[in-house]
């Protein structure tokens, strides 16, 4: 069987630490829009009432804590000198 | 029933076990033993004194008034949490490189190291947290008192106070005890932090126990639990809109602004990895806190009669159910919640205060000789504890005075409100070069003023501080400035009315003043450190060229930071030029490296103003200057680099010159030496060769046979020593002595050491501490013996005091010993410390010492060998040398 060819583009692993930044950056204000859309809801006796809005809420929060703990663990510990935080 | 008494024993039991807890964790830490102390887990923990008893007991109540509003006070931290890169991560990075030891520190450390700034803050979070104190204390009293009454009313109003009073005062004694054990607030207080750990786990565990008897104790589970919301008078979803972003907002803003989040956050972080892991951990920590709220509410507006206080009911819920043990775990979690609150915020108040307001106060008082007289250090501390009573004490007069009546959520957000107005001078700070401390103030001021007009005098109840007629109608008729209607915009909620009016005077003011003035170098200068603090984390250069000299820095350093941690900096630095001995050049660097070292124990202003004092032309290097303005900087750049390398060039020619001056001092010494010792061998020899002949020619009686033979064996004796010294010293040199390694004590080497000095010169009184020379050693003795009996000896012949004592004091230096000589006499002069070590030298006329000059030189021939070291120790009044004991002897100590 024929070796695939090498990547291409040699700084795959930093390119891809440079985008999990972008995400743990990222993640805060989708945590904020997220908390805001229950306000777009109605009001009152029609509306979707308040044990809805709680599950809708800590499900939103287990999302986000959930989404920080993987990208938390994906990040590399030793590139913590943001030789490329120009990016 | 639980009676009050046996509450009262569990409290004091469990205030036991939290004191064990902190004394074992200093304990461990003094020992070295502190890698799990400082690892993310702890770190998080420490972090939920965010969770205060407002949130513990106030967030059910604050769900059965509002529904789900109360989780924004929960939403905020976490979205800031999650977001830790955005401005967590800034700010611990800053807080480590600049050494920021409160909130205030760091906001007057990047305006220029300004003192108006630190005591604007101060001030502006002592007023504002104060009340938040006697809330804390507020609650205790208020749980205590369902024990008593299950109404939850207040009873009678002497045990009231009373538990008020003793619940301060034993806060006051554990935060003193183990809040103030290091001066450097850079160091982790260990034992408190562990025992805000420890109270973490409490109140999750008695929130989470209470939460899972109300879902699955009294109701069915689950689905039991959403059609009992349903059912509830708190059923529908109608959160107005306005305070939902508001009250997110505020409490992400207070989570960065709050003293005492500032203090674990930032200050007591002991590495920045760890925020990676509280970035998930501390939210999920307050989604546990607040997942069983909702249900508790709900059960409680359901079972308990009509009237009771909702703040209440994770104690009187399993209270009424007959759940003793229960209630008594509930309470021991509200508990802990109030007292680790109390516990942090308190010592970072007492930080901001002496460090702002009490030490530039003592420094101006004494003025003129502030550096040479007086115990820097020791002001320092006793101002950190007399602040820490003071703070504690304001908290209980303001809980007498208001007595205690509130909803317990509305102090809170009045405290928020107020802390959130340090927010745009501390984004803007780290973000936005252009920021001033004109600007910084301004807003800080103006937003200040306006909390305390709209919110925190109405607080106190209408007609209390306010008159209603002025709530009704402004002050002087001026309607437009009514506390709860300002410019006529009315039926805001006075929160939110008080928020976004203070903020947005507040912003603005902060960036049109920054705009229109201009900053000072320095401020510049701090500016472009903190916002590119992660292009140059190398620090700050503060000073030009100076004429400081190093000794004058020692002292005054040994003065605030103590003696072993200040000669160990300045060893370090000198090591770091490559000079020996305790004095390092004075550099720009080294100027730097020591203000940042003394701002991490007495703030950047102080600091700054110590150092000051003794560095001429206190002004910014144009060299600085234009690292500050990096855009315009290339060219001259290039041309400071060249500037650098001539100084540096400069500087190594400089070193050149004095170890030429040195050789030539040495050859001088060399021939003098010679001469000297042709001298010495001489005049032995021309006694011997002349009574040996007249003993030859043999015409002499027995009495004077005897005589000139006693002359001839002193004088071959007297050249016998002579040679035994040169020879000792070269078997030392060349590295062929054999060492007879031996245990013994210390303290008896030194005895032996003083009786063997001892009978000649009986003028000299010694000064010892006996009881800390009981140290075991294991090394030669002899060759130790001999080293402290030279320098004893030399103490006898050289010290020329009238009343000459000479002083020796063991001291641990790192993992070694250092036994010190210090006399009281006029000491050595800088240009001959570098050379008394040398073979042959001798600083007096040759006539008065009687010896050859090779005491020193084998003293430190003989240190060497033991793997330790001998030096002369600068600053201290007189000649003083230190001897260090070798590292792996003092290892096999104790």
């Amino acid at each position: 069987m024929p070796k695939p060819p090498p990547p291409l583009f040699l700084g795959r692993a930093s390119y891809r630490q440079r985008r999990l930044r972008d995400a743990v950056r990222l993640l805060p204000v989708a945590g904020a829009v997220g908390c805001m859309i229950p306000l777009l809801w109605p009001r009152g006796a029609e509306g979707p009432g308040n044990g809805l809005a709680l599950l809708y809420l800590f499900g939103l929060w287990a999302g986000l804590i959930a989404a920080a703990f993987i990208l938390s663990r994906a990040m590399r510990p030793e590139d913590d000198t943001d030789a490329a935080e120009g990016e | 029933m639980l009676t009050f008494n046996l509450l009262v024993l569990v409290a004091l039991a469990y205030v036991a076990f939290l004191f064990a807890v902190a004394f074992a964790a200093e304990r461990r830490a003094a020992r070295g033993d502190d890698g799990w102390l400082r690892s993310p887990l702890i770190y998080t923990l420490s972090l939920s004194i965010y969770c205060t008893a407002w949130t513990f007991y106030g967030a059910v109540g604050y769900a059965a008034r509002s529904g789900l509003e109360y989780l924004t006070i929960y939403l905020g931290p976490s979205l800031v949490m999650i977001g830790w890169f955005w401005v967590v991560r800034k700010l611990v990075r800053i807080g480590r490189t600049q050494r920021i030891t409160s909130i205030a520190d760091l906001i007057s450390s990047r305006y220029g190291k300004s003192t108006a700034l630190g005591v604007i803050v101060t001030i502006l979070v002592v007023v504002g947290i104060t009340p938040y104190i006697a809330l804390q204390l507020q609650s205790i009293t208020l749980s205590f008192s369902v024990f008593v009454d299950p109404g939850g009313d207040v009873p009678a109003g002497a045990s009231r106070d009373a538990v008020a009073l003793w619940s301060a005062a034993g806060l006051a004694l554990f935060t003193i005890l183990f809040g103030t054990r290091n001066l450097d607030a850079n160091e982790r207080h260990h034992g408190v932090v562990l025992a805000i750990a420890v109270e973490a786990v409490v109140k999750l565990c008695a929130l989470l126990a209470v939460g899972i008897f109300v879902v699955w104790g009294i109701g069915r589970g689950w689905t039991d639990m959403l059609a009992r919301i349903d059912a509830s008078p708190i059923a529908d979803w109608s959160q107005p809109g306005g305070r939902w972003v508001g009250l997110t907002f505020l409490s992400a803003a207070a989570f960065l602004c709050l003293p005492r989040m500032f203090q674990v956050l930032v200050v007591e972080n002991g590495n920045e990895r760890h925020l990676v892991t509280a970035s998930w951990a501390f939210p999920l920590y307050l989604l546990l806190m607040s997942l069983f709220v909702v249900p508790i509410a709900v059960l409680g507006l359901d079972l308990m009669p009509a009237g009771s206080n909702p703040d209440l009911f994770v104690l009187t819920l399993p209270l009424s159910q007959g759940r003793d043990g229960l209630a008594m775990l509930s309470f021991l979690g509200g508990f802990s919640s109030a007292t680790s609150m109390v516990i942090v915020a308190t010592i970072a108040l007492a930080t901001m205060v002496s460090n702002h307001i009490v030490v530039p106060v003592w420094l101006r008082l004494r003025r003129d000789g502030s550096m040479i007289a007086g115990d820097v250090r020791g002001v320092v501390l006793l101002a950190r504890r007399v602040s820490i009573a003071a703070v504690l004490a304001l908290g209980y007069v303001y809980f007498r005075l208001s007595g205690g009546g509130a909803a317990l959520s509305a102090i809170g957000l009045i405290a928020f409100v107020g802390v959130t107005q340090i927010l745009p001078a501390m984004i803007g700070g780290i973000f936005w070069r252009g920021a001033t401390g004109l600007g910084a103030a301004a807003g800080l001021v103006s937003g200040f003023a306006i909390w305390v007009w709209t919110l925190f005098l109405p607080s106190f109840g209408a007609d209390a501080v306010i008159p209603a007629q002025v709530m009704a109608q402004g002050p002087w008729g001026i309607g437009w400035l009514r506390p709860h209607a300002f410019f006529g915009v009315q039926g805001i909620d006075p929160v939110m009315h008080a928020m976004i009016w203070s903020m947005l005077v507040n912003t603005s003011l902060f960036l049109i003043v920054s705009m229109l003035t201009f900053p000072n170098p320095l401020e510049r200068m701090q500016g472009a450190q903190f916002v590119n603090v992660f292009e140059h984390s190398a620090g700050t250069r503060a000073w030009g060229q100076t004429a400081a000299a190093a000794e004058d820095l020692l002292i005054m350093a040994q003065r605030i930071i103590g003696a072993a941690d200040a000669q160990a900096i300045f060893l370090r630095a000198a090591q770091a030029q490559g000079k020996p001995g305790y004095l390092p050049d004075v550099t720009p660097d080294f100027i730097a490296l020591l203000e940042r070292e003394l701002a991490g124990s007495v703030g950047a202003a102080t600091a700054h103003a110590m150092v000051g004092q003794f560095t001429e032309g206190a002004s910014v290097t144009v060299e600085d200057l234009i690292a500050v303005a990096d855009e315009a900087a290339q060219i001259l750049e290039y041309s400071t680099q060249l500037e650098a390398k001539s100084a540096e060039l400069e500087q190594t020619a400089g070193q050149l010159r004095a170890a030429n001056e040195k050789l030539t001092a040495l050859s001088v010494q060399k021939d003098s030496f010679l001469s000297q010792i042709s001298h010495e061998l001489r005049t032995p020899m021309t006694s011997i060769r002349a009574f040996s002949e007249i003993l030859r020619d043999g015409d002499t009686g027995p009495a004077e046979q005897q005589k000139y033979a006693g002359i001839i064996q002193d004088e071959a004796l007297r050249l016998t020593r002579l040679l035994d010294d040169l020879l000792d010293l070269d078997v030392l040199e060349h590295g062929q002595v054999e060492l007879h390694r031996q245990r013994g004590q210390l303290r008896d080497v030194i005895d032996r050491a003083v009786s063997a000095a001892g009978p000649r010169g009986g003028r000299l009184r010694l000064v010892r501490r006996r009881a800390d020379e009981a140290i075991m050693l294991e090394t030669d003795l002899e060759r130790l013996a001999q080293v402290f009996i030279n320098l004893i000896a030399n103490a006898q012949k050289y010290c020329n005091a009238a009343d000459p004592v000479l002083r020796i004091e063991v001291a641990r230096l790192g993992a070694g010993y250092a036994v010190d000589f210090v006399d009281n006499g006029t000491g050595i002069s800088p240009e001959h410390r570098q050379v008394i070590f040398e073979k042959f030298s001798r600083l007096t006329d040759p006539g008065r010492a009687g010896g050859a000059g090779l005491g020193l030189a084998i003293c430190r021939e003989i240190m060497a060998r033991l793997g330790g070291g001998i030096d002369y120790l600068p600053g201290q009044g007189g000649a003083a040398f230190r001897v260090v004991l070798p590292v792996a002897d003092a290892m096999a100590a104790q």
